[in-house]
């Protein structure tokens, strides 16, 4: 059996009186590229905290790549980088001190190798140009990307980005994919937290759902698209027909709504439609997508 | 894919380095400062006191400097440990050591190192600053620096335990005020004990600092209302207890890792 990225078991962590882990149990395998989605307050950034050995759990166990995050936090935590959701940053440093200094923390000497490393970051991120920029001068967006380059340093097999792309700009989220599914092409495990439904479609083959400190859904992202959520057909039309086909009236006057899971549905349907003599103004074809999953799932999730 | 050479000690070293560069950074604040205001004591009360005064047969401007010199020292200890912490907490910056695969052992070293040796600089900077107004003997050179890091020790490790218990700067300023402040104004930086009435007296010696103070006085004159081993004892004992305490804190993850 391979040793699993990341292992989580029976976890639980409460805060007062919320509850914000309640049992998760998740096992990620080396080399995946892993999408934790759920809505705010569902436990994400506590479960990654846990992970990253930031909070301590009041139950359950963790390992990373096999080392248990609290009695081996050594090995562990050599094996993670974690980019934190809050855009934090050390006012006193410029970007490449705050990047050495992080790699110092991991015991990497300030070798020709690191600076080397440290640059192939800079370079892949786009920040080479404020290497000596001190991290106050920064904006929002630059300051996200040296959070990003800090969970780098170290090279960790496992990385872990809690919502990377709050805040950021289009061009910055394209960069930063690309590098972050170069890293995972050449073998690192990535594991992610977006609000962006869309980016975890594209990116994520797995992907958990979180709600309240559970987690809802697990699959592949592909099985949850067939599962929860199917194409659609929708109409423009003149007249009442569709509704004798079937076809659900959208709120939108003239839109009908169609769905379907085989692609051979559609012609008699339209075939009928024609022959009834109703004109067809516009037509479109949706493909599923994780949004309309995510509604779902929260949805029939919602007493659990 | 780990390449990279690794060390264990490196994460040590380089904490202890970043720690020391935050405050060189901004040595205006945290070096020249607290220099100034040593002067400013020193110049004031000297002024005052010193025709009147003698204190173990030493002139009181003579008798004060050491006395300014530890109090900047255990001053400047402790305002490094907390303030970087609290500072960290604050920001949440803080996640940048937390994340890393260093000890608790290493953490508490570093995070102490760095503030004794701020709190030796302002010590050294308020000596040179001082020497001038009164001449001093350098009795015991010894003595005056094995109390200069135990004091200063002891009140980083007080100062590290104030910046993990604390959530804001205000609880930080309460610790200050009521009990950092006590302490080292309580503890014989402008008199000797001696002076003071009976009840007062014993009231100082349950203060460590008292015994830093009198024990790095010791250093310069050769004098002191303690012997310095005595000093010595009860210096070590509160640091060892502060260490320990801090210590079970950082195990624990109490506050920093909740
Ligand atoms: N340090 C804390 N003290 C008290 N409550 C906390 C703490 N951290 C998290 N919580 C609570 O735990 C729950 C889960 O929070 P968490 O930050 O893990 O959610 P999340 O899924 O990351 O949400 P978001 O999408 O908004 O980032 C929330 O109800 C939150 O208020
Ligand atoms: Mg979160």
């Amino acid at each position: 059996m391979i040793t699993a990225a990341i292992r989580v078991e029976q976890v639980f962590k409460r805060f007062g009186t919320v509850q914000a882990l309640n049992g998760v149990d998740l096992t990620i395998q080396p080399g995946e590229f892993f999408g934790l989605l759920g809505p705010n307050g569902a436990g994400k950034t506590t479960l990654i905290s846990s992970i990253g050995g930031l909070s301590r759990p009041d139950a359950g166990r963790i390992e990373i790549m096999g080392c248990d995050v609290q009695a081996n936090y050594r090995a562990a935590r050599r094996q993670l980088g974690v980019v934190p959701q809050e855009l934090v940053f050390d006012p006193f440093f410029s970007v490449r001190e705050t990047l050495e200094i992080q790699a110092g923390y991991y015991g990497i000497d300030p070798s020709r190798a690191r600076q080397a490393w440290i640059d192939e970051i800079l370079e892949s991120l786009d920040l080479t140009s404020k290497a000596d920029a001190n991290m106050r001068s920064l904006s929002g967006g630059m300051k996200r990307r040296v959070l990003v380059a800090q969970a780098l340093v170290h090279r960790p097999p496992v990385i872990v980005l809690d919502e990377p792309t709050a805040g950021v700009d289009v061009e910055l989220r394209q960069t930063l994919w690309q590098f972050v599914r170069r890293l995972n092409q050449e073998g690192h495990t990535i594991v992610l937290t977006t609000h962006y439904l869309e980016e975890a479609e594209n990116l994520c083959g797995r992907i958990a759902m979180l709600k309240a400190g559970r987690i809802v859904a697990l699959d592949t992202t592909r099985n949850l698209l067939s599962h929860f959520s199917s194409h659609s057909l929708r109409l423009h039309t003149q007249g009442d027909q569709p509704a004798q086909f079937g076809m659900t009236k959208e709120d939108v006057e003239g839109w009908w709504r169609f769905s379907f899971a085989q692609f051979d549905e559609i012609e008699p349907l339209l075939a009928r439609i024609r022959t009834a003599g109703c004109v067809i103004n516009e037509l479109e074809i949706g493909k599923p997508d994780l949004e309309s999953v995510f509604v779902r799932v929260m949805q029939d999730r919602a007493c659990a | 894919m780990n390449d990279l050479p690794m060390r264990p000690s490196r994460g040590f070293l380089t904490l202890l380095y970043k720690e020391l560069l935050r405050f060189w950074k901004v040595s205006a604040q945290t070096i020249a400062a607290p220099v100034l205001t040593a002067l400013l004591y020193l110049v004031i009360f000297s002024h005052v006191l010193s025709t009147h005064t003698k204190i173990h047969g030493v002139p009181y401007t003579a008798f004060l400097i050491p006395g300014l010199v530890m109090m900047s020292v255990l001053q400047n200890a402790f305002a490094n440990t907390s303030s970087s912490l609290i500072q960290s907490k604050i920001t949440g910056n803080l996640v940048f050591v937390l994340l890393p695969p260093i000890s608790h052992n290493e953490f508490f070293s570093a995070y102490v190192l760095a503030a004794v040796a701020r709190g030796f600089t302002v010590g050294a900077g308020v000596l040179l600053a001082t020497i001038w107004f009164g001449s001093l003997n350098y009795a015991a050179p010894l003595w005056i620096g094995v109390f200069a890091i135990l004091g200063g020790a002891i009140m980083a490790t007080l100062g590290m335990l104030a910046g993990i218990w604390a959530e804001k700067y205000d609880q930080l300023a309460a610790f200050q005020n009521f009990l950092i402040m006590p302490l080292t104004f309580l503890s014989g930086v402008f008199y000797s004990i001696a002076s003071l009435p009976s009840f007062w007296q014993s009231i100082s010696r349950w203060n460590p600092v008292f015994y830093m103070i009198d024990g790095f006085r010791y250093g310069f004159f050769g004098v002191s209302d303690i012997s310095p081993w005595h000093s010595l004892w009860v210096g070590l004992l509160s640091f060892t207890i502060l260490a320990a305490l801090t210590l079970h804190s950082l195990r624990r993850g109490y506050k920093l890792r909740d």
